[in-house]
């Protein structure tokens, strides 16, 4: 006989998704089927499953081999690391809950470590214009209920959010939008014709690194102003339709992700799509919402501004909290080589650093503590893998809009294996003992 | 005036943290008191004496103090924070933060600095022989309110983002600048005798850009109004003169919205 676990949140992207429905054996240790989600939160849950899943700590050899070793073992190897280094960085912190995150940030502040999210080579640049000029938003039910005009602004939700579109912000049918997508108005910003630019009523084919300039132009052509024949590839009479689509809106909302956020202009695209919202709203409402990626990343900057007042790269080295993207972040300080120690959890930086970054991790003393086998466990002294969040373990995330939501736990995991908050506290209570804190 | 010479004979491992090298917290000392002032590398908290050799009492006030740094300095950050009076020598390249929120006195850099000099600067001035990094002359992190006040010369290139939230004060690069200069500025000048790539005055409510070289993409805010003929650093040329950013908000005198204006030598 099976079970089936319904309203399963699904901790994959920052949608969140909240209505999944998992079916697990009896004696919930084995997760069979797994329905409504998109085929990579599918892939997700059915991954715990694999049988090949390494399920014990494991310390890098002389000869690059790998030895088996106990939790305890791992939780003293990553406290002595921890406690000797002088200056740590303990990245990663998105795809885990907000419990365990807490906990990394204790031990940060007991070791004089920087803490960096994978903000910083994503919406950081977003946290960095929203300090600049403050962030108009909304959540996204409201968007499902009232938006009528939706522009995706170098972001490719078909892919990379699979049910935003569905859920949120173009097909539901929602109070205020009775007849779903009849009833909204789509324009896409993006070089290319992705999948999420074919579906729209306008595709803006904006020439590359040139965002922060057709943001300007809509906003001269708001405030009825000569333009330039041409801007960023597109005509000037195009913009300023666009900019009266906006306006002929009840409600708008601006959504927009890595096109924009890790291109040209970087915190300047933001600032002036703000700018833009902020604009918008002389004429009608309109709001602005990151697309943020990993499923808790939004969690992981709400946990670092409440405890220390900054989203991403907080360096905490000299006892207090400071924080300058460019000086505290994770590129910059691995390129430049100002770190003596990397501490990753939750993220995968291996795959997704410049090749000089990822040299560098594999120089330094390294623990990895993810569930997976990545390109960071490979480059790692030591590997803990854990407990599946949001499959093995409950805890708390955020989604993009900033609205926290419960996760739930569906099968059990392997027999002895942690979680990350319960590794985490193994090795903050040892730095406690090392560091001489009562 | 009195002149301490510190010289590098330790490398750091990591990165330094030399906010104390500056004339305010060197003056009224002797060498080997100066030796004692906190660095930091990382989370541990060290003197300078152990990093570098010091020679020569400071003066008895700022003003008074000239400090000259020798030696391989490229991984010293802070150099020469919140100076107000004095000198500052620094005789090769140096790291992040050099004259950071100074308001004073003299800082000569003979080879390149890397971002964030001159942050917050208030007043003084501030020259660099080699290059400058990015955000050269800008607001610190969130703050609003950027340079105010004081003289940045570059005589080599500067990285992007010059001038960003400048409120006053002049920067002049001799090279050529890279994208974002001066966005969301309200006043102040930058001077770019070489060229000048894109995002020029992006959020721009006022303040002055003089390019002398070319400009890649304009912003589509900025609309041509005249040509004049201005005096530069003693140079006589013919400018086109743009007013913009168009699509930002203004400040308005006597009934008249205040640009800001952008120069491009003819």
């Amino acid at each position: 006989m099976t079970k089936t676990v319904t309203d399963v949140v699904c901790p994959f992207c920052g949608t969140l998704c909240d209505d999944l429905e998992v079916v697990v054996s009896d004696d919930g240790k084995q997760l069979t089927e797994v329905y409504n989600a998109c085929v990579i939160g599918t892939e997700k849950f059915l991954h715990s499953q694999a049988k090949d899943r390494v399920t014990r700590p494991r310390l890098r050899q002389e000869d690059g081999s790998w030895k088996e070793i106990s939790y305890d073992d791992a939780a003293e190897y990553t406290a002595q690391m921890l406690a000797k280094a002088k200056k740590p960085l303990m990245y990663g912190w998105s795809s885990t809950n907000c419990e365990a995150q807490s906990v990394g940030h204790e031990i940060a502040e007991m070791v004089g470590a920087c803490v960096d999210n994978t903000a910083a080579v994503c919406h950081g640049t977003t946290l960095i214009a929203v300090q600049d000029i403050g962030i108009p938003s909304c959540t996204l039910g409201e968007i499902k209920n009232r938006a009528d005009r939706i522009l995706f602004w170098g972001c490719n939700p078909a892919h990379a959010h699979p049910r935003h579109m569905s859920r949120y912000s173009i097909y539901p049918r929602g109070f205020f939008t009775g007849k779903g997508q009849k009833s909204r108005k789509m324009i896409v910003v993006d070089p290319r014709v992705t999948d999420t630019a074919k579906l729209a009523d306008v595709h803006l084919q904006v020439e590359q690194g040139r965002d922060y300039e057709l943001l300007n132009a809509i906003r001269v052509a708001l405030n009825n102003e000569w333009l330039p024949d041409v801007v960023a590839g597109i005509p000037a009479q195009k913009i300023r339709e666009v900019a009266d689509i906006c306006k002929s809106g009840r409600f708008g909302i601006i959504f927009f992700g890595m096109g924009v956020t890790q291109t040209l202009s970087k915190n300047h695209n933001i600032d002036e799509a703000i700018a833009l919202t902020k604009h918008l709203n002389e004429f009608t409402k309109f709001s602005i919402m990151p697309m943020r990626g990993h499923y808790n990343v939004t969690g992981s900057g709400e946990v670092l501004a409440w405890q220390f007042g900054f989203p991403y790269s907080v360096d905490l080295s000299r006892g207090f909290a400071r924080y300058n993207p460019g000086d505290t972040s994770t590129i910059d300080l691995l390129a430049r080589g100002e770190v003596d120690a990397m501490f990753t959890l939750g993220s995968d930086p291996g795959a997704h650093f410049p090749i000089s970054c990822v040299k560098q991790i594999a120089k330094l003393p390294s623990v990895c503590i993810d569930p997976h086998q990545t390109p960071t466990s490979g480059v790692s002294k030591l590997h803990v893998p854990v407990a599946f969040c949001g499959v093995e373990v409950g805890g708390n995330a955020y989604r993009m809009d900033n609205v926290p939501i419960d996760m739930r736990k569906v099968v059990d995991p392997p027999a002895g294996m942690l979680t990350d908050e319960e590794f985490l506290i193994k090795v903050r209570d040892r730095v406690k003992q090392l560091k001489g804190a009562a | 005036m009195e002149t301490v010479t510190i010289t590098m004979k330790n490398q750091p491992a990591l990165y330094l943290e030399a906010d104390n090298v500056a004339p305010d917290k060197f003056a009224g000392k002797t060498a080997p008191q100066i030796a004692e002032l906190h660095v930091y590398e990382g989370n541990t908290t060290s003197t300078l004496g152990k990093y570098f050799e010091v020679a020569g009492n400071a003066g008895a006030t700022a003003a008074d103090t000239r400090i000259v740094v020798k030696g391989d300095v490229k991984k010293v950050k802070y150099l020469g924070m919140k100076m107000s009076a004095g000198e500052l020598v620094v005789e090769g390249s140096t790291d992040l933060y050099a004259g950071a929120w100074m308001s004073g006195g003299t800082m000569l850099v003979k080879g390149n600095v890397e971002a964030f000099a001159a942050t917050g600067m208030k007043g003084g001035e501030l020259i660099i022989e080699g290059n400058a990094g990015n955000y050269l002359g800008s607001a610190y992190r969130g703050d609003w309110r950027g340079v105010s006040g004081g003289k940045i010369l570059v005589k080599g290139n500067a990285g992007s983002d010059v001038g960003q939230y400048m409120l006053g004060g002049e920067i002049v690069i001799n090279g050529n600048a890279d994208v974002h200069v001066m966005t969301h500025a309200e006043g102040g000048k930058v001077t770019i005798k070489g060229n000048a790539k894109s995002k020029l005055g992006g959020q721009l409510v006022d303040g002055t850009i003089i390019v002398f070289g070319t400009i890649d993409v304009m912003m589509p805010g900025f609309k041509f109004v005249d040509n004049v003929e201005l005096e530069v650093d003693g140079t006589k040329a013919k400018f086109a003169h743009f007013i913009g950013d168009t699509g930002e908000r203004h400040k308005k005198r006597k009934g008249q919205l205040i640009y800001g204006n952008l120069y491009k030598k003819i």
